[in-house]
């Protein structure tokens, strides 16, 4: 694993630049058919934080994430990313804001088609429009902060879940995004695989200026990266703060159920 | 019923003449059914009724009708309208236009089979829909419906000699038409038998080829 004296974007500034609001979520409301995922939820995130979202399955998390990623749209509400609004605004303005975000998926969602290089160069040549040479240039560097220089030439076939999470995540990160988010990135991986792709994660938390929403069973890893930690329910968030507080003595009743079923 | 050699080596020379019309119908109508049948599969994709209404009506029609009638609508009846083309032309486009109804539906599944976590990786990447298309989706549609697509070509082969019907000499044509002169029979049809059998033996195994090639 490599260590952040590698790292190939922009390092954390001495001071804390760009802080301030980067997401804000207003009067949110999400339905699928007649049950309520989100109720007029407020919402924001300043940037640069880590953010965890946890609560119940069910409980509206990764409904805010493909929100935020406009896999979904609110059915009311609006939804604004670094002083831009990303919901509503027309196709143009979206695809210009969606720019700001990128995505780890639970089920990796490499494009199986292409090399493990393909999948990372894609979309920073045809959406960036930047040269190939750049592209390859900077996807060996994130491979080698992923550790997975030698597979550069694979297809995601051929490589196991925990490489193929982190081929993802340096495919998200490719596009330089301000904000990524983690959708429950290590749910789908065999257990001994969890931790290598969670090292790359802290090294990214540690060391960069990203902004990061992450839904995660993973309560240690929560723990460790998190400034402010969500616990929702039923589509409200019922507690919020910093992880030492909310794990180790969370206020509400329901919050202490869900983490002694978890921890 | 004697077997007479000398029929055979008789008949050889229209043989081949009708083999490489054949094929030339194979080859041409394959590709025609594979891109139009692409080209259906898409515009039923489009969010407007008034695209797909009218897309779907006539691709219904074409499949619900007996590709023998359309040969025939369209060497008889286009000409009244003043559009002609030769009888292979028509032929070639018939077949390629009934098979593209089939290999349509082929593709709808093979792209319906794509996992929805591609479209949404596209989207997180901010992929514009074309480049989405053309380097996530169909690749992987494609590919899955090769089998499937090969197996068309296959049952196109043994609808080859409809187009004799508007006098294209492909091999049942050629043999029809030696077997008339020559009054005999047996020899010129046993001969393209065996070559339909060949050509099919000859297609699938290319078809696994290309099938093994594509699982990388």
């Amino acid at each position: 694993m490599s260590t952040d004296t590698h790292a190939p974007f922009d390092k954390k500034p001495e001071t804390p630049a760009g802080s301030g609001e980067l997401i804000r979520l207003e009067q949110v409301t999400k339905r699928f058919g007649d049950h309520t995922v989100l109720d007029h939820l407020d919402f924001s995130v300043d940037a640069g934080k880590h953010v965890t979202l946890i609560g119940p399955s069910g409980s509206g998390k990764t409904t805010i994430l493909r929100l935020l990623m406009t896999l979904l749209k609110p059915d009311e509400g609006t939804i604004t990313v670094a002083g831009e609004q990303l919901f509503p605004a027309p196709e143009k303005q979206v695809r210009e804001v969606r720019k700001k975000i990128g995505m780890v998926f639970q089920q990796f969602n490499l494009f199986p088609n292409m090399t493990v290089l393909r999948n990372i160069t894609e979309a920073p040549v045809t959406v960036l429009g930047m040269s190939k040479d750049e592209a390859e240039e900077r996807a060996r560097e994130l491979l080698e902060m992923v550790g997975l220089t030698d597979h550069i030439g694979k297809h995601p076939a051929q490589l196991s879940g925990g490489q193929q999470q982190r081929v993802a995540i340096a495919r998200a990160l490719a596009m330089r995004p301000q904000v990524l988010l983690l959708d429950e990135v290590t749910s789908a991986l065999d257990p001994e695989l969890v931790a290598g792709v969670l090292d790359v994660l802290r090294d990214i938390a540690r060391s960069t200026d990203i902004t990061m929403l992450c839904v995660t069973h993973e309560m240690n890893f929560a723990r460790d990266i998190s400034d402010q930690v969500l616990m929702f329910d039923s589509g409200r968030i019922i507690e919020a703060g910093a992880p030492e507080k909310i794990f180790s003595e969370p206020e509400h009743d329901r919050t202490r159920e869900f983490l002694s079923a978890v921890l | 019923m004697k077997w007479d050699w000398s029929a055979v080596s008789d008949f050889m020379p229209h043989f081949w003449d009708g083999l490489l019309v054949t094929l030339q119908i194979l080859v041409l109508g394959s590709l025609i059914s594979f891109a139009l049948g692409l080209v259906w599969a898409l515009l039923m994709r489009v969010p407007t009724r008034w695209v797909t209404w009218p897309v779907g009506a006539v691709t219904e029609f074409v499949r619900n009708t007996p590709l023998l009638v359309q040969l025939f609508f369209l060497f008889y009846v286009l000409p009244e309208w003043g559009v002609t083309f030769s009888a292979l032309t028509t032929g070639v486009f018939a077949i390629g236009l009934h098979y593209s109804t089939y290999t349509m539906q082929v593709y709808r599944a093979g792209i319906e089979a794509v996992p929805v976590g591609q479209w949404e990786a596209a989207t997180a990447l901010n992929l514009p829909l074309r480049r989405t298309w053309t380097a996530v989706i169909l690749p992987q549609a494609v590919r899955r419906v090769v089998p499937a697509l090969g197996n068309y070509v296959i049952s196109m082969l043994k609808d080859t000699p409809l187009l004799m019907a508007i006098t294209v000499l492909e091999m049942l044509g050629e043999a029809r038409l030696f077997s008339q002169q020559n009054f005999q029979f047996t020899e010129p049809l046993t001969v393209i038998g065996f070559a339909f059998i060949v050509i099919s033996y000859l297609a699938s195994l290319a078809l696994r080829a290309l099938e093994r090639r594509l699982v990388h």
